[in-house]
């Protein structure tokens, strides 16, 4: 209808002289509109609270919660092999799943072992990866790892197995290197559409020495396009749009974070990561021990990119962390780290529906003793 | 036929009444049969059944106050749609829905979003479906909407008067002059009528048409346009041949005040509705225009009446159906603007300016004949012409 209006311009544009004499003045100044132009107007009874979605996502009805996503690493079954090397096997599956990446809407995923993001493989430097792959899904897809791999094992089309065919199945293997912060996703063709339906995942190589005790969590920066035009329509990190901004991760006041940050989104060449309230060090693709950034508070990725944050927070609050892209992160790309005192931390856990396991594996990440 | 029937009585088959009424029902009864056999079974066709496809129609935006956006949605699609979350100017808002957020077909709803819009400039809104399909509305230019107040109603209805009355009052003050005029030069002022006729026929047909297509879709916009401007044509045409063959020069008048009207209503509910969106700047530049391009409207409705001058109430009769209309229309448009209503109402209006050309035609050719010239002799083709030569260069002055 307002197409429709708009197109009758003809009345657009009269000249400013209003129709003082004929008693039509200020008519477009209509009562109680006299703010000034430019101001933004705040409505008298909502207050901000407008900004955000209405509702919650169920993630019992998901089969997967962001908070958990966050700590669940996957160090798979571990075996030795015969020449000392520590064996871990991974069964992964690809499968068509219907998600709700927002409130009530909805997305025809395709999913590795039915969520979004995929399993976060995690292991240390050199160790053996096997990865047997089932696709059951409806589409060829495939498994590409970035990280250090004979052609063979690139899963791409043209490579080993090539694309694996619906029903089929194929075993991904080779040694974990280099350490860092990487991540694995789906490289059949056409590669946008595979990747934007949710074939990905983290996948962590654990230096040999390790890394400093810390609270560590993992987000996959990520993007929907549920109305198929090329754009995304929710933007998230771990999927679920401001589902930490509801839900705020807790940490303690003084304690390191360690944050293994990937950026998947596709159709925007640029994602970002913004800390609130603090500065932290960066170590790019996560292959150094020392930081390969000091001291900032905003990074950028490309597809792809990847790193590892690490902070301290001096005092507690609900501190926000989101993309530097305002539009991502108001089309969902935000939260809030819950930062406070130790004798508060058990409320925290509380107040975003989390427990002592969940703080367990978010302190004992490592896959250095398993 | 039933004469034939009449003749031959034995071929009408012997049946009580209450037997018609079951031969009348039987076919409704068989195809109760088969709507329930196809809604409980599916009748084989389940397999046709494809993706769902949703469709939502925003009828009317509205700036209530400051900090709130009013959407009026329809839903006319084939199934039910949930309206999942409101996004404007790409951010998440918090929103309510009246009375629910899923609408069934044919479905409406009032979106209200606590957005802190921003005066004079634009926001995009975009609807976002349980399955993620995106439909947006636009706010071109944001302006707090109309709220219905004595005031502001008075100036509503002033500016009706400046673009509808005045003009075709102004236009009527001419009948002196054409009741002087030779027989000549008055076929010359009703064929100029007549290009004035055609000129607002195209002109009301377009926007019948402009808005007809944004209608949502069951409404079928621009067949009933056509329908609605056939059915008042030959309504109006009906009703003129039972008042005679000759026609009486008076009634043409009226309904050439009443196809006028409905014009002038037209522009009225553009204005009003152009307002409401914050669109309008009714500068004295604008009402000079369309005072200047009515004008012409008075000396059309008062030219038929040469013949037979009728008393002085009737050309206030003729102006009030003529130019009040705009009034309505900027009430309409700028308080309760309807598009389904807008539509019919253009279309009427349609019907009715070409019924009001084939009568003045009618009067041209007759006076013409009694002079003894031809219909499309050069002064009525000239008048023609300088009828459409007016009302086309004087909308240089409303059309931006």
């Amino acid at each position: 209808m307002e197409k429709n209006i708009s197109r009758r311009n003809f009345i657009v544009g009269g000249a400013a002289t209003l129709l003082a004499g004929l008693g039509v003045s200020r008519l477009s100044d209509v009562e109680g509109s006299g703010a000034p132009t430019g101001l933004i107007q705040h409505p008298e009874d909502e207050g901000h609270d407008g900004f955000g979605m209405v509702g919650a996502v169920d993630p019992e009805r998901n089969g997967f919660d962001p908070l958990e996503i966050l700590v669940d690493w996957d160090h798979g079954s571990v075996s030795q092999l015969p020449n000392g090397q520590t064996l871990r096997e991974y069964q992964i599956v690809a499968v068509d799943k219907e998600i709700e990446v927002a409130p009530g809407i909805t997305f025809p995923a395709w999913t590795y072992n039915g969520r979004v993001p995929g399993p976060t493989i995690r292991c240390t430097e050199g160790d053996r990866i096997r990865i047997n792959f089932v696709n059951a899904g409806s589409h060829p897809h495939t498994i590409h790892f970035h990280g250090i791999h004979p052609f063979e094992m690139d899963g791409v089309p043209g490579a080993g197995a090539g694309e694996i065919g619906v029903g089929q199945t194929t075993v991904y293997e080779f040694d974990a290197e280099p350490f860092g912060c990487h991540l694995y996703h789906c490289h059949a063709v056409p590669l946008k559409r595979h990747i934007h339906k949710g074939l990905y995942g983290a996948f962590i190589v654990d230096p040999k020495e390790g890394r400093p005790p810390a609270r560590e969590l993992m987000m996959i920066m990520n993007g929907f396009d549920t109305n198929f035009d090329g754009g995304n329509e929710i933007y998230a990190v771990n999927t679920v749009g401001f589902e930490y901004a509801r839900r705020p991760i807790p940490a303690k006041v003084g304690e390191l974070i360690r944050l293994y940050l990937i950026n998947i989104t596709e159709f925007d060449p640029i994602n970002s990561f913004h800390l609130h309230a603090e500065f932290f060090d960066y170590y790019d693709h996560g292959t150094t021990l020392k930081p390969t950034l000091k001291t900032v508070d905003t990074i950028m990725q490309a597809q792809a990119q990847r790193g590892i944050l690490e902070f301290r927070y001096r005092w507690p609050g609900k501190y926000m962390f989101h993309a530097h892209v305002s539009e991502f992160a108001e089309l969902g790309w935000m939260g809030n780290f819950n930062i406070v005192e130790q004798e508060d931390f058990e409320q925290a856990l509380a107040e975003s529906g989390l427990d002592q396991s969940w703080d367990e594996r978010a302190l004992n990440g490592s896959s250095l003793d398993r | 036929m039933s004469e034939k029937h009449k003749s031959n009585p034995e071929n009408t088959s012997p049946i009580s009444t209450s037997g018609k009424i079951l031969l009348a029902l039987f076919p409704l009864l068989a195809l109760g049969a088969v709507l329930a056999y196809i809604v409980l079974t599916g009748a084989g066709l389940t397999e046709l059944s494809g993706p769902p496809v949703e469709a939502i129609s925003v009828e009317r935006i509205t700036l209530p106050r400051p900090g709130l956006i009013e959407l009026k949605v329809v839903n006319d699609g084939p199934q039910p749609v949930s309206i999942a979350q409101v996004i404007v100017d790409e951010a998440y808002w918090a929103f309510s829905a009246e009375p629910s957020t899923t609408l069934p077909r044919l479905g409406q709803a009032t979106i209200r979003v606590p957005y802190p819009w921003v005066r004079e400039e634009a926001h995009v809104l975009t609807l976002i479906t349980s399955l993620g399909a995106t439909f947006e509305a636009e706010v071109p230019v944001a302006v707090e909407s109309p709220q219905p107040s004595a005031s502001l109603f008075l100036r509503f209805g002033l500016v009706g008067i400046y673009v509808g009355v005045v003009p075709v009052a102004l236009g009527v003050l001419w009948f002196p002059l054409m009741k002087r005029l030779s027989q000549r030069w008055m076929n010359y002022i009703l064929s100029l009528t007549i290009g004035l006729l055609i000129y607002l026929a195209v002109g009301t047909w377009l926007d019948a048409i402009e808005f007809a297509e944004e209608l949502p879709a069951f409404w079928q916009g621009v067949p009933l346009v056509v329908f609605v401007a056939l059915l008042s044509l030959g309504t109006l045409l009906a009703l003129g041949s039972i008042r005679g063959r000759s026609g009486d020069v008076l009634s043409t008048a009226y309904l050439l005040a009443l196809g006028i009207g409905l014009h002038n209503l037209g522009e009225g509910l553009a204005i009003g509705a152009a307002f409401a969106l914050g669109e309008a700047a009714l500068g004295t530049f604008l009402v000079l225009g369309f005072t200047l391009h009515n004008i012409t409207e008075g000396v059309g409705i008062s030219a038929p009446l040469v013949q037979k001058p009728p008393k002085v109430t009737h050309f206030i009769g003729l102006v009030a159906l003529a130019g009040a209309p705009a009034i309505l229309g900027t009430w309409l448009g700028g308080f309760a603007f309807n598009p389904v209503l807008a539509t019919i109402f253009l279309s009427v209006g349609v019907g009715a300016i070409l019924q009001v050309v084939w009568e003045v035609g009618k009067l041209v050719a007759r006076s013409s004949e009694s002079t003894g010239n031809a219909l499309f002799n050069p002064v009525n083709l000239a008048g023609l012409a300088t009828g459409i030569a007016i009302m086309y260069f004087t909308a240089f002055l409303v059309k931006f």
